[in-house]
């Protein structure tokens, strides 16, 4: 009884058929759910990655800038378009308040994304697909991606940063 | 210093009446505010009006976060923990006085914060992550928020041992809306504590007293106050829900054993499952993340389950028992809807679990969760939670603190009826619109998503537009059943007709009497229950497919 002290004997009270049979599902469900969790590491594709290395803004700017150079094909927007080849290191900085640098990727092709921030906790959000990481300044979170859809996709941050954080948006263009 | 109850029969101490009253006003204004608040930041996300500037929007919004999230529920808790501990215990309330300086402290905190904010000293949203940086006197506000609510928590804990100590309500374990609520203070202990640990380094960060603040650990640490302050919410809204079982139909648990030992789950998984936030951070680990949200989040949800079959089937026992016997739903049907605080609960409980529930458990699964992480989709989620849940759960409550506590007639009560549909059918409609949306990559706290000014431009594929409509519109009826229960409230407090005998109050809230006992029985206790929770459980497992399809459809990612 909700306002008053539980009948002497309340704790021996049975559990009633259909209460125990709900809880029995209900626990059934649970567990369920942490094995396809801990199942999808083995069996599924889209697993956030454990890679991350701790770096800092002036390391990773550097990084970035040595490996645009390398891959650069031009720039559009003041941004510099980079084409890594497959399976290469890709590097992309998330500055308030730009997504640099542009991606021509390939699909089919792995490649590993080093993403980090110069600044603010930023969120990198790839649309149309709606995949979205959090990306922090100091870490450089390395994720393998696998395109396996070609044609022209966004990035946009979808964590507050500033009053500037809605014209914060990247492109990325994966060939057939 | 006590008075006999002439409606309830319990001795109440008169110096805790006018702290319930206080703590009461101020949510109801709390409320008032966070809900205009929000109309002016929904109609601004709604780009065909696109109401407030780019600064105001965050502005407004980062108001509308804290007095929503904190302040209005906070401030009902502390009505309910200074009620519980006391007046349902005939327990006297030990130094009042502390409970009136917890007062003032939340109050100041809560005029510091609002100051702060809306002179654009605090332009950082309810979150504030860093190194996003605020004006100091913002966390200093959040810090004496949380003091007043912690010294409050304390008095809780002292008055149940007071009552312990003089056996004021007899021999045996707490009642169970209180023992619900203790789990709820012992829940808002743990959320108050890191609440400590992060804001007062970054208080002194902000200061220049310490150089440096790590964006992970601020996350990894705040939401161990942010996610666990709302687990503390549904501890309190399922404590309220025993209570208005008992109250409007005289249900009470058809298994003490079992609602007791699913608070005493929450104690142990809930705060844990804060984790569910950082599941697309680059820090903690998958196994980390996993684990937390998997085994501990788990305990929790599976608490949660267990209460959404002992309420209902609370009532549906009790109906029963009174002769509403055929078939599966008569005792639905025949429930006391004319009662608002009956239909508030009832109407909390389906949104809470279908909406909230469902929604909640697959966003917090490792990998879906990167189909909707910080999306409107997770806005739409605890609109289902905080406000179809707690929030409708402490509105629909409140038509019995006003005869009882208050001692008034409810004024309009015509209108008082229909506030909680209005209201869950607005909330409804924001919700799954909101989650909609935020499926289709709609950014949650995003001032223009047409991205103007931007080097690129991106278009939401047009099925958004439709479910704006739907949004808006239902934020809009929302805010309207808001707008019915402040009005209904305030006209009873100033203007009703004063609650002069249990007959004044039997002809709008009756507490009803106990029904007869159950007699031995073999097959289902609560049938009608037992099915609506398969119900549950299949659109459960529905919503959880769908997104375990879209999510293998995604870019390969390790």
């Amino acid at each position: 009884m909700a306002l008053t002290v539980p009948e002497k004997g309340w704790f021996q009270t049975k559990i009633a058929k259909d209460e125990k049979a709900w809880i029995i599902i209900a626990l059934i469900v649970c567990l369920s759910l942490f094995v396809l969790m801990a199942g999808w590491h083995v069996v599924g594709k889209q697993n956030a990655s454990s890679i991350v290395y701790d770096t800092s803004p002036d390391e990773f700017y550097k990084l970035s800038q040595a490996n645009w150079r390398k891959y650069k094909i031009g720039e559009e927007e003041g941004i510099p378009v980079v084409k890594p080849p497959a399976g290469s290191d890709v590097f992309i900085l998330a500055t308030t308040w730009r997504w640099e640098p542009i991606l021509v990727l390939k699909k089919g092709a792995e490649y590993r994304f080093h993403i980090s921030s110069m600044d603010l906790v930023h969120g990198f959000s790839l649309q149309p697909l709606n995949m979205n990481f959090v990306i922090h300044p100091q870490y450089d979170y390395v994720l393998t991606f696998k395109p396996t859809s070609s044609g022209d996709f966004r990035i946009i941050c979808n964590e507050f940063c500033g009053f500037g954080h809605h014209t914060m948006i990247g492109k990325i263009t994966v060939e057939e | 210093m006590f008075m006999k109850c002439d409606l309830t029969g319990f001795n109440v101490d008169k110096r805790v009446i006018p702290l319930i009253k206080a703590n009461a006003v101020a949510a109801t204004v709390s409320l008032l505010l966070a809900v205009t608040a929000a109309l002016l930041v929904l109609l601004t996300r709604w780009q065909v009006i696109h109401l407030l500037p780019v600064d105001w929007y965050y502005r407004i919004l980062t108001f509308h976060g804290l007095v929503a999230l904190v302040v209005w529920v906070v401030f009902w808790e502390m009505a309910g923990l200074y009620f519980s501990s006391t007046v349902v215990l005939n327990a006297r309330q030990i130094a009042p006085w502390l409970g009136w300086l917890s007062f003032v402290l939340m109050v100041a905190g809560t005029g510091i914060c609002a100051f702060t904010i809306l002179t654009g000293r605090a332009d950082v949203l309810f979150t504030s992550y860093a190194p996003l940086k605020a004006n100091p006197l913002h966390y200093l506000g959040i810090i004496l928020f949380a003091v007043g609510a912690l010294i409050v928590c304390g008095l809780f804990f002292a008055n149940l041992i007071v009552a312990k100590k003089e056996k004021t309500y007899g021999d045996g374990p707490l009642p169970l809306f209180t023992f619900g609520l203790l789990t709820a203070a012992i829940l808002a202990v743990g959320t108050l504590l890191p609440g400590a640990v992060i804001f007062v380094p970054t208080f002194l960060w902000s200061l220049g007293l310490i150089e440096t603040m790590n964006s992970t650990v601020y996350r990894i640490v705040f939401w161990g106050f942010g996610h666990a302050s709302q687990q503390l919410n549904v501890a309190a809204m399922i404590s309220v829900w025993y209570l208005v079982a008992f109250l409007a139909v005289g249900g009470t648990s058809i298994n003490e054993k079992v609602s007791r030992g699913a608070f005493f789950l929450y104690l142990i998984g809930i705060n844990l499952a804060s984790a569910h936030h950082l599941l697309t951070d680059p820090v903690p680990s998958p196994s980390w993340k996993v684990f937390n949200t998997g085994y501990f989040m788990y305990l929790a949800v599976l608490a949660s389950m267990i209460h959404a079959f002992a309420v209902p089937s609370a009532i549906e026992s009790a109906q029963r028992r009174r002769g509403f016997t055929k078939g599966l739903f008569d005792w639905l049907k025949n429930a006391p809807w004319g009662n608002p605080a009956f239909s508030s609960t009832f109407l909390a409980l389906v949104g809470f679990g279908f909406i909230g529930g469902i929604t909640g458990v697959v966003n917090g699964m490792e990998q879906t969760n990167m189909i909707v992480h910080n999306t409107l989709a997770i806005t739409g989620h605890f609109k289902g939670t905080v406000v179809i849940g707690t929030t409708l759960t402490f509105m629909g409550v409140t038509y019995y603190l006003l005869p009882l506590i208050f001692r008034k007639k409810i004024s309009f009560f015509s209108l008082a009826k229909i506030q909680p549909w209005v209201t869950w059918i607005g909330i409804a409609m924001l919700s799954i619109g909101f989650s909609i949306i935020g499926y289709l990559g709609v950014p949650r706290r995003h001032w223009d998503i047409t991205f103007s000014g931007g080097p690129f431009t991106y278009t939401f594929p047009e099925i958004a537009d439709l479910f704006w409509v739907v949004s808006v519109l239902g934020g809009t009826i929302a805010f309207i059943g808001v707008l019915i229960w402040v009005f209904v409230v305030v006209s009873t407090v100033f203007f009703g007709k004063p609650v002069k005998s249990k007959a004044d109050m039997d002809t709008q809230m009756p507490i009803v009497s106990q029904p007869p006992a159950l007699e031995h029985h073999k097959g289902f206790v609560a049938p009608g229950t037992f099915v609506l929770t398969l119900i549950f459980i299949a659109t459960f497992i529905i919503y959880a497919t769908l997104n375990w399809g879209w999510l293998s459809a995604l870019w390969e990612v390790r």
